[in-house]
């Protein structure tokens, strides 16, 4: 589903403060496949993210989305393919816009966008049917300004615009480090019904080392820009925080 | 009640896309020209404020590519696209500075001869074109492509990861923004009685002033409201201006005087912040305090 062929991203090339951060990184995806991402400030985790998102260009390499080389696609025209969840809680959605539009924004992704009118009833059922399952009571402030939402709703609320459009690929990053452990709990736990339910091919990633063990059917620890563990069904389920920690420290 | 279609243009680059757009400066004054030389030339006056719009349009979208796809600074590609256009200016007044519209045929004048007054007619003119282009802007920003436009001038990292072609919503926006601005610069030329190469100075700023004292006096929660109150806000610019000049202000300190509301007006929200005495919060319709 997801195909990473030796890519490589340098920040500040030529420069003295040169970094290479995502150094010549292999990685594939099978259709379903869930995986967490782990490894410590400056490992390369967001940058693998957003080069597949197409946020910049990567300086070698190639990328396949759904069997597309997606290398020279603007990020506008991956999302086709692609739903995100950003760290920040604020990114995702627009705070001027209301609820229901964000979502009918979504809906329309990868489509033509026409001069037809943004919004229609049928739809805005279907996404009070969508907020209900949340639980947070957001299907009753359809027509409120995202901006009055708080940062674990406007989480929930991407999650559902990322998924709204089933895409062939969901990007998590950092998406409940922002939040208080209850919402952040909350907010993985809609996560994984939804991935769970639609099985979703995602890539997530993560600093907590309970939800990277729990969540998916695969790991990956990265470092310095390269996958440096693996870890895959049982043998994954049988790690412990500790463990982990310590292979960090090896780096 | 001229200009308002004016502040509903600048609305649109200043509030929606949150680019302070120059162009304006020039494409007014591009509209003015355009619309004067043809009803000079005896041309039908109601062809000649249509053919400032896609002159306008024209102006906008010079200064979009220049943004989007050059990558120079929005700020920066207005004035570029400001300067650049007073020489075109010229050139479309067939090399002068100025042109008088001294009895030719305006859009007025059709209503004028049915015994209304100059003022009337230009009130019920205005009116009309003032609720065409909100209602025209309201539509627009209703359908998909105008909700993609929002978002991008809102959060464009969203409006990305939404599959939405984000330089095209900014060139768009700079497009129909204009076009209105050029609009409004044809009825006022119309109105003065002659197109004229200075008239644009100043305009921005203008539009902002009409922009502020709409969003203070008038604008709720809708988006809808937001538009009306751009109508409104003009017409206590004009009237607050007209008020001073009564007051026995000369009429060149009105640049000064337009400036200096502008500047408090923009830096109230954050003195009032430093100052810590907003008591609650005052949430415009962009959810923006």
């Amino acid at each position: 589903m997801l195909k990473v062929d030796n890519v490589t991203k340098i920040w500040g090339a030529g420069t003295a403060d040169e970094n290479t951060a995502v150094d010549a990184l292999t990685l594939n995806l099978e259709e379903g496949d869930f995986i967490t991402v782990v490894g410590g400030n400056g490992s390369g985790k967001s940058t693998t993210l957003n080069a597949i998102a197409g946020t910049f260009p990567v300086d070698a390499g190639k990328i396949w989305i759904n069997g597309i080389d997606v290398t020279k696609h603007p990020s506008y025209k991956r999302a086709k393919l692609i739903g995100r969840v950003f760290q920040d809680p604020l990114m995702g959605s627009a705070a001027s816009l209301e609820i229901q539009e964000n979502l009918a924004l979504a809906s329309r992704r990868g489509k033509r966008r026409s001069l037809r009118w943004g919004i229609n009833k049928k739809e805005r059922e279907r996404y009070r049917d969508l907020l209900s399952i949340l639980g947070l009571g957001l299907e009753d402030r359809m027509s409120d300004k995202v901006g009055l939402l708080s940062g674990g709703q406007r989480q929930a609320l991407t999650l559902v615009m990322a998924t709204l459009k089933a895409p062939k690929l969901l990007l998590l990053d950092e998406h409940t480090a922002a939040l208080d452990p209850k919402t952040a709990a909350k907010v993985l736990e809609i996560t994984e019904t939804i991935i769970k339910k639609n099985r979703f091919t995602t890539l997530m990633v993560t600093h907590n080392m309970k939800d990277a063990i729990s969540l998916g059917n695969r790991l990956i620890m990265m470092s310095e820009g390269k996958i440096v563990y693996e870890a895959e069904g049982g043998a994954k389920q049988r790690l412990t925080p500790g463990e982990m920690v310590d292979r960090f420290a090896m780096g | 009640m001229l200009w308002s279609v004016m502040t509903i243009g600048v609305y649109m680059s200043y509030r929606v896309m949150n680019m302070p757009d120059l162009t304006a400066e020039g494409s007014i004054v591009l509209g003015a020209a355009v619309s004067a030389v043809i009803i000079a030339q005896g041309g039908n006056p109601f062809l000649a404020t249509l053919a400032a719009i896609p002159a306008g349009m024209t102006a906008g979208l010079v200064t979009g590519v220049l943004h989007t796809k050059l990558k120079i600074p929005g700020l920066l590609s207005g004035i570029l696209c400001m300067i650049a256009l007073y020489s075109i200016n010229i050139r479309v007044m067939l090399g002068a500075a100025n042109v008088s519209l001294l009895r030719r045929r305006t859009v007025f004048t059709g209503l004028i001869e049915t015994g209304l007054s100059r003022n009337m007619s230009t009130l019920i003119l205005g009116a009309v074109c003032a609720a065409l282009a909100v209602t025209v802007v309201y539509c627009f920003y209703g359908t998909e492509i105008g909700c993609a436009v929002r978002a991008t001038g809102n959060n464009d990292e969203m409006a990305k990861a939404q599959g939405v072609n984000t330089d095209m919503a900014k060139v768009m926006s700079l497009v129909i923004s204009n076009g209105l601005i050029a609009l409004s610069g044809s009825l006022i030329c119309q109105y003065l009685g002659f197109s004229d190469i200075q008239m644009g100075i100043g305009a921005i700023v203008i539009g902002l002033a009409s922009l502020i004292i709409g969003e203070v006096l008038f604008a709720g929660r809708t988006f809808k409201r937001a538009l009306i109150a751009m109508v409104f806000g003009s017409l206590v610019y004009r009237f607050v201006i007209a008020m001073v000049l009564e007051a026995g202000m000369p009429a060149t300190d009105l640049k000064l005087f337009t400036a200096i509301t502008v500047a408090i007006a923009l830096s109230l929200p954050n003195l009032k912040k430093k100052l810590g005495k907003s008591k609650g919060k005052l949430v415009d319709w962009q959810g923006r305090k």
